[in-house]
């Protein structure tokens, strides 16, 4: 956000904010231990809006739940917006201080009136309004959320009407006001700030920025590409139109986590020559020529990044079995296979090197992380004990650059509703297992619940079937078969599915893959289908 | 608000401690050696075994250090002959009701020093043919045997095993797993006098009860009582040895909250997974995935 990509907050402000609003995230489920930060302020006596499709187990903690329609967010955040600018409930100072736009935002919201909210999310006027004015007009409130707003196919416009509510209330920048994404996985933050992202070099420095790239030439005696690369939606077009030939996919399983699973199927058998380095012989890692056996979790050194910023140690517990090793002696390997003279460094030591040229982390030193605890990034030098919560420089004199509010339209899922297909399909996380599957579903859970249709109560009865019934999921893609399971949760027209078992339900051959242009991400939150019962 | 402090006395030592600690903690800083048993350094002090109490003068009975605050002036004895005569008394009933022999932490060393000996209360009373207590329905005690609380070991599941032979009723598990930490409150003590017990919803099965296995009531047992499943099969084949174990801190593999977790291997595997009560992203707690569900690893697969 405004130029470093990390959630703004600490934890610790969750115990001690007074409200705090979980969109489109079931941290309850999915981030555990996040949400009992989340109850200790609950406890502490903030409210909690949870705002998401799903009656989730977070959901029955709030003190309000806004069961929108899938992605009608932006309709939603603008709607909030026109009513805290109409009702006078917006920081005027803060605006005036701090950000730029404010009177186009405001044009850009005047038509979302809450009864036009009320018609795009199903949400009733009442409770938007309500919202919008606790929001507004709390001391201190945190601003949530997952992927409830990344998965779709305006991800980034999503986080953007977020973030435009921050800034028109102040909500960011002091201790226990905040914008936090929790992230979905244990370094999803960390691979951005180590560069693992097609436009940015470490600490997210501009690759395109001759300067900044000049730097790491000299540190690394190369020359890099002056341009930013494909996002993982442009490397799917690339290779379907034949202009990405070859891929190296490290820790990731792509055949099964991505949407569309049979234009998968098509893109990843169709490449001339695929490396795969991974710690399981995944069905991604099947279709490779060459698989590198990678050692995992708790056999190897480095650091991970987490959602409160804080750079924590990883370490090494256990021996890789067989000829499995770590990222770091596979890639030095392949380097010097290529003819560079590539010496294969500790952990530490190429942590070291990341210090010396990412300037967010220059006061991390291992022997810091290992003493505090973790750090929380920026820490620039060894004097410094990091950062609670980011952008405070907006409420002091000189704030630097302004924040922007951005205008952001709502567009309805790409996938629509009608006769054929009359169900919204949304996918996501279970509390015992995780993502595809590799790692969870090795062990034995007595809370798992397998590759199933959870279903409203109502829907099943029109349709006649009920709790275990096999059904056939059919969505414009593809079709997949699953037993029904009644979840009153979900309101009629509903539908939900889980992404941990591809091998039994591939959920996936039904999702679309019509991605953000910003983000690249995939909109794996809202697919139409038609629900068949199967003839017994 | 400048220098929030209080000057106390501790078995004669006057002592500078911040104001609002317990009495426990200001001992503690005067080198004092004081048992605990239900008392977790994360948790709001349930007052319920009582082998923490010292004298403070004034106060007509013994006080319990780890919820009691200080107070300016106060005069603190923790070696009378009445504190060390109750904390040996409370030691030896809870040794005879309950077996302590896997109890963690100091309860071994502090039965030895206070020289308790449960076993004055006569030989325990046999376990066969006993049938666990419910609420409202009491079992016969044998005359000049000692009275436990014999339940037959619960294993209901690959993940953690619940062996109440062990429990003292200290409600730390049922103050974890409700408003302390997890907020699930998937059990509670079921049941008056020596047949209370911890209990789900109607006694049920636990894969059956609202349980989450988030293992949180594991992370603060202090007896023994709730323990991985891995564990007290290699303690039941006697090849669990914490002497050979190495912990090693690191970071949970799944979501992005950065769970810190402890890895107990010994012989080259993963045999226990904890996390430290002092890191602030936890306090010690975990979910599922992070306590239990990193079984892949070393799976030879």
């Amino acid at each position: 956000m405004f130029g470093a990509g990390g959630g703004t907050s600490s934890y610790r402000e969750m115990e001690e904010t007074d409200l705090i609003i979980l969109w489109g995230s079931n941290a309850r489920e999915a981030h555990p231990i996040f949400f009992h930060h989340v109850l200790k302020g609950i406890h502490n006596g903030a409210r909690l809006y949870v705002v998401d499709p799903r009656r989730t187990p977070s959901a029955q903690w709030a003190d309000v739940w806004l069961g929108l329609d899938v992605g009608s967010d932006i309709a939603l955040a603008n709607a909030m917006g026109r009513e805290i600018i109409v009702s006078d409930l917006h920081n005027k100072a803060f605006i005036d201080h701090a950000t730029s736009g404010f009177e186009d935002y405001a044009a850009a919201v005047e038509g979302y009136t809450l009864a036009r909210g009320e018609t795009i999310t199903g949400v009733p006027a009442e409770a938007i309004r309500e919202l919008a004015h606790a929001y507004a007009t709390a001391p201190t409130a945190q601003l949530c959320w997952t992927l409830g707003i990344t998965e779709h196919h305006d991800a980034v416009d999503n986080v953007l009407s977020l973030v435009n509510l921050a800034l028109l209330t102040g909500h960011v920048g002091r201790y226990g006001s905040g914008l936090v994404p929790i992230r979905g996985q244990n370094n999803v933050q960390g691979g951005g700030d180590m560069g693992a992202l097609p436009n940015r070099l470490p600490g997210f420095q501009d690759v395109e920025n001759p300067d900044l790239r000049a730097k790491f030439e000299d540190a690394w005696g190369v020359t890099i590409p002056p341009k930013r690369g494909l996002h993982i939606s442009l490397m799917h077009e690339a290779m379907d139109e034949g202009r990405l030939r070859a891929l190296y996919v490290v820790g990731e399983n792509p055949l099964q986590s991505e949407a569309d699973g049979e234009a998968m199927q098509r893109r990843l058998g169709g490449l001339d020559f695929m490396v795969v380095q991974d710690i399981f012989l995944t069905p991604t890692a099947e279709l490779a020529d060459v698989v590198l056996p990678a050692a995992g979790w708790a056999e190897v050194e480095g650091t991970v990044t987490s959602s409160e910023r804080r750079v924590q140690r990883m370490r090494k517990a256990v021996q890789p079995p067989g000829e499995a090793m770590g990222d770091i002696e596979w890639l030095c390997m392949v380097a010097r296979a290529m003819g560079h003279d590539w010496p294969t460094p500790t952990a530490e030591e190429a942590w070291d090197e990341l210090r010396s040229l990412s300037p967010m982390h220059g006061g991390m030193s291992y022997a810091r992380l290992e003493e505090m605890g973790g750090i929380q990034w920026p820490c620039p030098d060894e004097s410094h004990p990091g950062t609670l919560f980011l952008h405070g420089r907006l409420w002091e004199e000189d704030t630097g650059p302004k924040a922007p509010l951005s205008v952001v339209e709502w567009t309805a899922p790409v996938d629509p509703l009608d006769d054929d297909y009359p169900i919204r399909l949304t996918t996501g996380r279970r509390l015992d297992s995780f993502n595809t599957g590799v790692q969870t579903g090795r062990y034995q859970s007595p809370r798992r619940i397998a590759g199933v249709l959870d279903l409203s109560p109502e829907d099943a009865e029109s349709l006649g079937v009920g709790e275990g019934d096999m059904v056939q999921i059919v969505s414009r893609r593809g079709r997949v078969t699953a037993p029904i399971r009644l979840d009153r949760s979900l309101r009629p027209g509903l539908s939900f599915m889980a992404v941990h078992f591809p091998d039994d339900v591939d959920v996936n051959r039904l999702t679309i893959d019509a991605w953000d242009p910003k983000s690249g991400t995939a909109e794996f939150k809202a697919t139409a289908v038609r629900i068949e019962p199967v003839p017994s | 608000m400048s220098d929030p402090s209080v000057t106390v006395t501790v078995d004669g030592r006057d002592l500078e401690v911040p104001a609002g600690v317990s009495v426990l903690d200001a001992c503690r800083v005067g080198g004092a050696d004081i048992p605990t048993l239900c008392f977790g350094p994360t948790m709001t002090p349930a007052n319920a075994c009582r082998v923490c109490v010292v004298e403070v003068e004034g106060s007509r009975t013994l006080v319990p250090s780890c919820s009691r605050r200080v107070e300016e002036g106060m005069r603190i004895g923790t070696e009378s002959d009445r504190v060390l005569h109750s904390r040996r008394l409370v030691m030896e009933l809870l040794g005879s009701a309950s077996e302590l022999d896997r109890a963690g932490g100091d309860l071994p060393r502090w039965m030895e020093l206070s020289g308790a000996d449960p076993s004055r209360f006569g030989e325990a009373e046999p376990e066969k043919g006993r049938q666990p207590p419910s609420p409202g329905h009491g079992h016969e005690s044998i005359p000049g045997r000692a009275a436990t609380v014999f339940e037959p070991v619960k294993v209901e599941d690959e993940l953690y095993v619940r062996d109440y032979s062990r429990c003292i009723l200290c409600y730390r598990c049922v103050d974890a797993c409700g408003v302390e930490h997890q907020n699930t409150f998937a059990i509670a003590v079921a049941g008056r006098g020596f047949d209370a017990h911890i209990s789900t919803e109607f006694d049920v099965a636990l894969p059956d009860s609202a349980c989450v296995y988030c293992g949180n009531c594991v992370a603060v047992c202090p007896t023994g009582a709730l323990v991985g499943k891995i564990e007290y099969d290699m303690r039941e084949e006697g090849v669990w040895d914490e002497t050979r174990q190495e912990v090693t801190r690191t970071v949970c593999s799944y979501c992005g909250v950065g769970c810190n977790l402890d890895l107990h291997v010994q012989e080259g595997r993963i045999v226990k997974v904890t996390s430290p009560h002092d890191h602030e992203v936890t306090q010690g707690n975990l979910c599922i995935k992070g306590r239990f569900g990193w079984s892949y690893v070393g799976s030879g697969q």
